[in-house]
């Protein structure tokens, strides 16, 4: 591998348009070959519509998209064949059936996988001959992530890859992910799942209303975005008010599930004693109370809000 | 660190490991792809129940009642028999099946579910994916032909070369017309409204635009009508063709005016997502 490359993927200043709302607006991202970056942002943050414009189904309104050194507007069937695609919708046809499926894929590729070993990998062979219409929604996310594989791409985009697996099949397509890693693949995934951006990617680009607002490895943005944690759980929906106002104004306050509070920042001995001493006087037990670092999850919802989208 | 059971692929998914780093042709030739897909598509055509009930089975339960019993009154010309007049409606019949209802159910579904979108990514494209299925409808009408051809022929049928010869251009511009009107529908409206309209569009030509009934026995206005429709121009077009052996001045047109407005139409309105 050579030690300087071109990014797989260069985007910059990406915008589009649905009509009068902006879906995204000005995008910045790169995806470097042996790399696993994670596009991380709520529902409706404009992911899917930046992997849609990389991917040539949508044309951005303004911007710039670079796929292997080549603009996406001027790729052809050459350049489709080394970018593999792996859609939210799924896009398999209803009738066909995963194996079969897969094998028709590959005669599009001048060099495709080996595909009984890639259905192997991927616990297809267990249902290779079931109708894409009967497979469960997990069963048809790994038959979509196969079809993204099956011609040996370079640069891999997958929209939210893990959505609906069972913890076994999330594990296995995280091993995969990391195996074309290894090979030198540039993977683009997109995720709301913390644990998921945190244990693959290298690089988390967090975006929100259609913009990037924060971007780095994992450990620096929860070096960066707060160096430290106090988490409890207790009573669902408190008034955190009073908490608020006897901390220091650097920290923020949250509830980030019902029930789970997270108190990030400069967390330091006061600190500690404010909380424990202000969930005393709540007359509350502050259950699995436990100071640590900062979590991508605290970074990635005090840089997004805790509204529900 | 592996969390399921079950060998690991010792060899890697990815190119780069394996082989040179860059690779010339990552696709095959444009020609391989379009006819890996048509292959395909055909495949999954004639496999599929729904389908060969509209291409097949329908179509043959037509041509053998018609032919054989007289519940519908016909023109019948002299020297000539039932099943003469009835062979060509059939075989409009077929083309509307497959290149229409059987083609626009097919393309609305696979909107549906984001098999144009993924297809559109890999190295086929959307130019590949649709000529792929046009080539795929073509191919399931061969097989339409030669099975209700062989009915027709048990029934007494005996086409003449020249006619044999004639009907193919027709087949041909029916075949685009359709195709296309079936693309229109496919890519403008929502799946559940396609399966019903291209039904429902298709019972109502067979019996009101010309198909099994030709145009001239129509009621009033309604005749009229139907010779400037697609499938009024096909059928009485193959039955000229097959019951006096020339090729009438219009249907051509007709056909060829229907494929160009449509094809229009598609290029401006169809939706991929």
């Amino acid at each position: 591998m050579p030690a300087i490359r071109e990014p797989a993927l260069d985007v910059r200043g990406l915008v589009k348009r649905y009509g009068d709302h902006t879906a995204v607006r000005g995008i910045d991202l790169q995806a470097h070959h042996g790399a696993v970056t994670a596009l991380l942002g709520p529902n409706g943050a404009g992911k899917t519509t930046t992997v849609e414009c990389c991917v040539g189904l949508r044309s951005p309104d303004d911007g710039s998209v670079r796929l292997l050194g080549r603009a996406a507007a001027e790729t052809g069937a050459d350049d489709r064949a080394r970018v593999g695609v792996m859609l939210q919708d799924g896009g398999l046809p209803n009738q066909a059936r995963p194996l079969e499926l897969l094998r028709h894929l590959a005669r599009l590729y001048a060099a495709p996988a080996d595909v009984e070993e890639l259905a192997a990998r991927l616990g297809i062979d267990q249902f290779a001959a079931t109708a894409v219409r009967r497979l469960s929604g997990g069963q048809r996310q790994r038959v979509a992530l196969a079809a993204a594989l099956v011609g040996r791409p370079e640069l891999v985009f997958l929209d939210e890859p893990s959505a609906g697996l069972d913890p076994q099949a999330r594990h296995t397509v995280w091993d995969v992910v990391r195996d074309l890693c290894t090979d030198g693949v540039a993977v683009l995934l997109t995720t709301h799942d913390m644990e998921e951006a945190t244990r693959l990617a290298s690089e988390v680009v967090i975006v929100d209303d259609g913009r990037v607002v924060a971007q780095g490895t994992p450990a620096h943005l929860t070096s960066s975005y707060g160096t430290s944690s106090i988490r409890f759980t207790a009573a669902p929906s408190l008034d955190l008010e009073e908490l608020r106002r006897s901390l220091p104004t650097h920290l923020s306050i949250g509830e980030t599930r019902p029930g789970e509070y997270v108190i990030a920042g400069d967390v330091d001995p006061a600190v500690v004693a404010t909380v424990t001493a202000w969930c005393a006087s709540q007359g509350l037990m502050p259950d699995q109370l436990a100071v640590g670092r900062a979590s991508l999850e605290d970074v990635f919802l005090d840089l997004t809000g805790r509204a529900l989208r | 660190m592996t969390f399921v059971d079950g060998p690991r692929a010792s060899r890697s998914l990815a190119v780069q490991s394996q082989e040179t780093p860059t690779r010339t042709h990552a696709a095959p030739p444009a020609a391989r792809r379009v006819l890996a897909q048509a292959a395909w598509e055909t495949r999954v055509t004639l496999r599929n129940g729904e389908q060969l009930l509209l291409t097949l089975v329908l179509p043959v339960i037509a041509l053998v009642a018609m032919s054989r019993t007289s519940l519908i009154g016909l023109d019948v010309p002299a020297g000539h028999q039932r099943v003469d007049v009835i062979a060509p409606g059939v075989l409009a019949m077929a083309v509307m099946s497959s290149a229409f209802t059987g083609q626009a159910i097919a393309t609305a579904f696979d909107r549906r579910y984001g098999v144009l979108r993924l297809l559109g990514t890999t190295p086929l494209g959307r130019s590949g994916l649709l000529l792929g299925r046009v080539l795929a409808v073509l191919a399931v009408e061969v097989v339409q032909f030669a099975v209700l051809g062989g009915v027709a022929a048990w029934l007494g049928w005996r086409p003449s070369a020249t006619s044999l010869l004639l009907a193919v251009p027709l087949l041909v511009l029916g075949t685009a017309a359709f195709a296309a009107l079936g693309l229109l529908m496919a890519g403008t409206m929502r799946a559940e409204a396609v399966l019903a309209g291209a039904n429902l569009v298709w019972v109502l030509l067979l019996l009101g635009g010309g198909v099994l009934l030709p145009t001239a026995e129509l009621p009033g206005a309604l005749g009229d009508v139907a010779a400037l429709l697609p499938s009024g121009a096909l059928a009485d077009g193959l039955r000229s063709v097959f019951l006096d052996g020339a090729l009438p001045p219009s249907p051509l047109p007709v056909l060829a005016g229907w494929t160009a407005v449509a094809v229009a139409a598609c290029v401006r309105w169809f939706k991929w997502q």
